[in-house]
């Protein structure tokens, strides 16, 4: 199906970006794409303005900024992917990056876009949740840092404002133990459950994809792990505190045993 | 309307578009290349498949404003002068095609990765393909004959 | 002397492929016209409501919008239904657009015109339906069920049609044998999804009444002669034209209520009219297959050897019946023997009508569902007297022969060779060293359990013969057309009243006449799909082609070859009977080098200047076949899965296919169709599923959700199709082999996938085996809390 009309405005800047999104409030910013146009094309999105900023090809990068690696948020996933800074210091989120979707949406798809879309279902989102990233937006009034625990709000909800784009996301180098682990029907699906796990500095951090309304730390797992559990007692708690989705994919009780099953390997990967 | 200015398969092309064009629907009905078909309305079969600078991407999930600037090739840039590609080629030596629907999307595909993995498995062949439906074929000759333009053995393993 | 085959049985490469593999092919949404317009259809806000007025001011008001249609005003009747299985059966009414009450998503109540294919589709969405909802009734026990609401008040039931096969043998079996195993089978809806949607353009001259109508579909023919009838436009003023069609697997094997109003309007508006299909659309409004449950009763001695088969069947029709509907329960009722030799046989069907896309053929058609009913009985029959699985498949197996042979079905199978099918299958499988890792996986415990499956099958291919289609109330025969045209100057033009869109009969049907008439391939056009161009024909579905079509061609050259040969011996000089065909040529018996080919024949019978007295000039003949029998292909699949049993997730290791479809024409094609059929069926087995909400949404509404297995999930497949017993139902000894491996697999994916956790107690997992599916087993077989998703 074809979008709904909408105005189409291609910001030359970020300000120009920003300013675009104030003039009007049923805007939406266009990075990839690959989140909003399938939506538009079903005409479940309606936005009567759509503000490009695929041009601003100065937010595309990923370089290594002290004890972190910052990613410019229009870097496409395909390039987060096969980035050699994080191949070397936080392997997870390349590799991550590589399951999402298939190869033509790695291709358009961006990571900044695909954050802020706020879908619980998205792989990288409990990977940066996991992993204490933090995420830099510009609004009209300047810059400013969210963390990771802060920025997913609610389904298909951010901290960002309406007038905020998302600008680079900032994750610490992790070459400790990781995996993430997608259960998937097909290759191109949505995760039904993900699970992410890192350790660093002796302990474990453990986010889960599609058991909630946004992407969620196991705190209960962490804690078990911490208090010296083993991979398969922690994982008894990990559909703790979530409120996972029940869909044609699977039931909200399979998906809560599914987490648990998912965690445990996880750990098992991530402590080897 | 959004003027844009672009460049398929090496020809400078211009043209006022409304903003909610899809490129497919440009490269279909404003300029003619009826070889990129349509088959779903999700991303989710691949007929679409294009490439964008020389990459793969659906182009039922592009804008024709998003590819204001750039590069696009399409199925009917594969052939020279009448000959096959080597890819093209296999398909038809292979039997990678029935109703031929899926083809050029699958064609595209696997072009732009080949370029990415010039000496895939097997296994790299099909997860390649995650993003490209078809209902005819099982894959099977699909992937042989992509395995054959690489050069590859059939069932080719790391 | 025979004539030598030089191209069938070869891998002659397609003459289809450059087209297809450049991006030249013209599919339906590739044709345009000056002074075309596009449809956009109105669909409806729910599945069940009566309808209580329709605005339709809004979008006639909008920008480029050329009309808006509804029901009442564009004339046309009742859409086509062809197959009223019984007397007594209960028919819908169905029209392109309803009036007075919706039964399902896709029955469209309003259709918008407008000068662009996005201003139709604006526009659709400003039509407004004010409607009074009702309750929706999705599940077919549900519908079945006294009180249920009824989709058709003036029909009084939801249960439209009850045709009982009448059985075979001694009845009492079912009581009285020693060993009787029940089961309950559930098959749920599946959605087509040919990659192409469907579409359609109309156009025509006004003051001549002439109109043409281009579809993407599989019958041509059959859509001439119904839409003749919707539209009133004469037969003879009707063409037809399937172009490039990207797919059907049944799904285009239909007559739609988008074609007769694109007729319906360009005949209206005097200008061209094109439709294309929206994905979305896809899904509500093109046919469904398959929505079955089925109880089975097996009745055997104590070894397992069978002694009758019954089975009793519920069959979803959905909201209508489209061209076939009910009759594709019945034609499975014909194969529930399967290779097998029971004393007795019981089959009836009941049809009910829901809120739902209406059924109707979906590659296999009825054979696929009874398929799978009968190879997961036979598992279950093995597991009650302690065989294994290939053991009682080979002690129940009918003995070869080579002349149709009466089957307890009560009709004749053409010939047949079953357990050297099963013996290669588990060669080919490995099936004692699969059995082996699969104990030892056993003995570990190990998380990824080991499953093997089996399925052998028989199916009722070449739907065909007219007079039995006539006994069983199907008003079109089984017949189908080919005409022959040699050109002066050497070529060949084969006009096949079939009609591929995948197939590759323009390839395979001219390696047939370069055999037949001693010419090379590139020298034979086939030209089909154009009801002007080849009128004589039948199209294209349950895998007819070749056994109907295919033989047209062997008739038509015969006739063509008995022309020629008078002209050979007259321009020889000799006597008929001293003329043997050899070679490729007609040559004088004892003096080989003394010889007329049929392109030299053909031009003397062009130029006629020195023709035998009373031999009309032109070389070309038309043959009409009507076959005899039905062909009947038949195999063994073997299936070897790993499943996880702590996820439920299920991979296929290994796959074998062993099919015998008679004589090969082309290896590389079959191979093709077996590869394609084996994905659709390990799609049905492991991933495909319409499912429903409570209110009756389709929630698998779109690709994202309707899961069409990738290249990564479909496994890499053994075929094996040397066995060739020919089939005694027509001289090229040629059965079928596009609907098998989809008849064949789902039952031994699932027969693996039930065997790699059987040691857990598990007896059945429902189809698809999704991981939930098969975790909810392992849980309810271990004695957890339960009950099958």
């Amino acid at each position: 199906m074809i979008p709904a009309p909408f105005d189409y405005a291609r910001a030359g800047s970020l300000d120009e970006a920003i300013s675009l999104l104030g003039s009007n409030e049923d805007a939406k910013v266009l990075a990839g794409g690959h989140s909003l146009l399938p939506a538009m094309r079903l005409r479940i999105a309606r936005p009567a303005m759509l503000v490009d900023i695929g041009r601003l090809s100065d937010l595309s990068y990923v370089r290594e900024d002290g004890d972190r690696i910052a990613i410019g948020a229009l870097t496409r996933h395909h390039d987060v992917a096969n980035s050699e800074a994080l191949e070397a210091g936080c392997p997870i989120v390349a590799y991550t990056a590589g399951q999402i979707g298939d190869p033509q949406v790695r291709h358009m798809g961006t990571i900044g876009g695909s954050v802020a879309h706020g879908d619980p279902a998205s792989d990288l989102p409990s990977v940066l949740l996991a992993l204490d990233a933090e995420f830099v937006a510009q609004g009209p009034g300047g810059s400013r840092t969210i963390a990771a625990g802060d920025f997913f709000t609610s389904l298909f909800e951010t901290a960002l404002a309406s007038n905020e784009v998302l600008t680079e996301i900032r994750v610490p180098k992790t070459t400790g133990g990781w995996s993430y682990l997608k259960f998937q029907r097909r290759a191109q699906d949505w995760a039904v459950v993900g699970v992410a796990a890192v350790r660093s500095n002796g302990s474990v951090h453990v986010g889960l994809t599609n058991m909630g309304f946004t992407p969620i730390r196991a705190s209960g797992v962490e804690a078990a792990v911490a208090g010296g559990a083993d991979p398969a007692a922690a994982a008894a708690h990990a559909d703790e505190g979530t409120s996972p989705p029940s869909d044609s994919f699977g039931s909200e009780e399979y998906r809560r045993e599914l987490a648990k099953v998912l965690v445990r390997r996880a750990l098992e990967e991530a402590m080897a | 309307m959004t003027h844009v200015s672009l460049t398929v398969n090496g020809e400078q092309h211009e043209a006022d578009v409304e903003p909610r064009t899809l490129l497919v629907y440009f490269l279909r009905e404003d300029l003619g290349l009826t070889g990129t078909n349509v088959g779903c309305d999700t991303s989710s079969c691949g007929a679409c498949t294009v490439h964008l600078d020389g990459e793969s991407v659906k182009s039922c999930t592009v804008l024709a404003v998003q590819a204001d600037g750039r590069e696009v090739t399409t199925i009917e840039a594969m052939a020279t002068d009448g000959e096959l590609s080597p890819l093209q080629d296999a398909f038809h030596r292979h039997h990678g095609l029935q109703c031929g629907y899926c083809t050029p999307g699958m064609i595209m595909a696997a072009s732009s990765f080949l370029k990415e993995n010039p000496a895939p498995t097997e296994e790299e062949v099909r997860e390649a393909l995650e993003g490209n439906l078809c209902r005819c074929t099982g894959y099977q000759n699909i992937v042989e004959s992509i395995l054959d333009a690489a050069g590859q053995p059939s069932g080719a393993r790391a | 002397m025979v004539a030598t085959e030089r191209f069938i049985g070869q891998p002659v490469l397609r003459k289809e492929d450059p087209d297809l593999l450049t991006g030249q092919a013209r599919y339906i949404d590739d044709w345009t016209m000056p002074g075309m317009v596009w449809m956009a259809m109105v669909r409806p806000p729910y599945v069940h409501a009566t309808i209580d007025g329709i605005d339709t001011s809004a979008a006639a008001a909008l920008p480029g919008v050329v009309a808006v249609y509804t029901a009442d005003d564009l004339g046309l009747g009742a859409l086509p239904f062809v197959w009223p299985i019984t007397e007594d059966i209960k028919v819908p009414v169905h029209h392109a657009l309803s009036n007075d009450k919706i039964r399902f998503a896709g029955d469209a109540v309003a259709v918008v015109v407008a000068e662009t294919r996005e201003q139709a589709v604006d526009a659709a969405e400003t039509v407004a339906v004010r409607a009074t909802e009702l309750p929706a009734v999705t599940d077919l026990e549900a519908a079945a069920a006294d009180g249920a609401p009824l989709i058709h008040e003036d029909l009084g039931t939801n249960v439209t049609v009850h045709w009982v096969h009448g059985g075979g043998g001694d009845q009492g079996v079912f009581d009285t044998a020693p060993v009787i195993v029940t089961e309950r089978y559930v098959q749920p809806r599946l959605i087509p999804n040919a990659i192409e949607p469907r579409g359609c353009l109309a156009y025509g001259v006004q003051s001549m009444g002439e109109y043409t109508l281009v579809s993407s579909t599989q019958i041509p023919h059959i859509v001439k002669v119904t839409l003749s009838g919707v539209t009133g436009i004469p037969e003879q003023s009707l063409r037809v034209i399937a172009p490039d069609v990207g797919g059907g697997f049944g799904s285009k094997l239909n007559v739609y209520a988008e074609e007769a109003l694109a007729l319906g309007i360009a005949k209206k508006l005097g200008r061209p009219v094109k439709w294309i299909e929206e994905r979305g659309e896809n899904y509500v409004a093109t046919i469904h297959g398959r929505g079955v449950l089925h109880d089975v009763t097996l009745a055997a001695d104590e070894d397992g050897k069978l002694l009758g088969m019954k089975f009793v069947e519920l069959a979803d029709m959905g909201a209508y019946y489209q061209l076939l509907t009910p009759g594709i329960p019945e034609l499975g009722g014909w194969v529930y023997m399967g290779p097998y030799d029971p004393q007795a046989y019981w089959y009836e069907f009941r049809g009910v009508v829901t809120n739902t896309t209406p059924t109707d053929a979906y590659r296999g058609a009825g054979r696929p569902e009874a398929t799978y009913v009968v190879e997961r009985g036979m598992d279950a029959l093995a597991r009650k007297v302690g065989k294994d699985p290939a053991e009682i498949r080979r002690i129940n197996l009918h003995p070869p022969f080579d002349e149709a042979t009466p089957f307890i079905c009560g009709l004749s199978v053409d010939s047949g060779n079953f357990e050297p099918l099963l013996d290669k299958a588990l060669e080919l499988v490995g099936y004692d060293a699969m059995r082996a890792e699969q104990q030892a996986r056993r003995d570990r415990g190990d998380a990824k359990q080991l499953g093997i499956g089996l399925s052998t099958y028989i199916e009722m291919c070449g739907l065909a013969p007219s007079n039995i289609l006539g006994a069983l109330r199907y008003a079109a025969g089984g017949w189908d057309g080919a005409t022959i045209e040699c050109l002066p100057l050497g070529e060949v033009i084969l006009k096949t009243g079939t009609s591929p869109h995948g197939q590759g009969h323009e390839t395979s049907w001219a390696q047939i006449v370069a055999d037949g008439l001693g010419v090379d391939p590139d020298k034979v056009t086939v030209l089909h799909g154009d009801t002007m161009i080849t009128p004589l024909g039948m199209d294209t579905y349950g895998s007819r082609s070749l056994s109907v079509g295919g033989v047209a061609i062997h008739f038509a050259m015969e006739k063509v070859k008995e022309k020629a040969r008078t002209i050979a011996a007259h321009e020889l000089e000799v006597a008929e009977d001293d003329l043997e065909w050899s070679d490729g040529s007609f040559r004088v018996k004892g003096a080989p080098e003394k010889a007329r080919t049929i392109p030299e024949v053909a031009l003397s019978a062009w130029h006629a200047h020195a023709l035998p007295d009373g031999v009309e000039p032109s070389l070309h003949a038309t043959a009409v076949y009507d076959p005899k029998n039905f062909t009947w292909p038949s195999g063994a699949h073997a299936c070897v899965v790993e499943v996880d049993t702590e996820t439920g997730r299920t991979e296929i290791v290994k796959y074998v296919a062993v099919d015998d479809c008679g004589t090969v024409i082309n290896p590389m094609i079959v191979e093709g169709q077996v590869h394609g059929g084996v994905a659709q069926g390990v799609a049905e087995a492991l991933y495909e599923e319409a499912i429903y909400d409570e209110a009756g949404n389709l929630m698998t509404s779109s690709m994202t959700q309707y899961l069409i297995p990738s290249a990564v999930e479909i496994p890499r497949m053994i075929t094996d199709n040397s066995q060739e017993t020919p089939s005694s139902t027509n001289p090229l000894g040629v059965k079928g082999i596009g609907e098998a491996g989809t008849i064949a697999s789902p039952p031994a994916v699932i027969n693996a996938v039930v065997d790699a956790v059987s040691h857990l107690g598990v007896t059945e997992v429902g189809k698809p085996a999704s991981p939930e599916r098969v975790w909810r087993a392992i849980r309810e077989a271990r004695g957890g809390e339960g009950g099958s998703a």
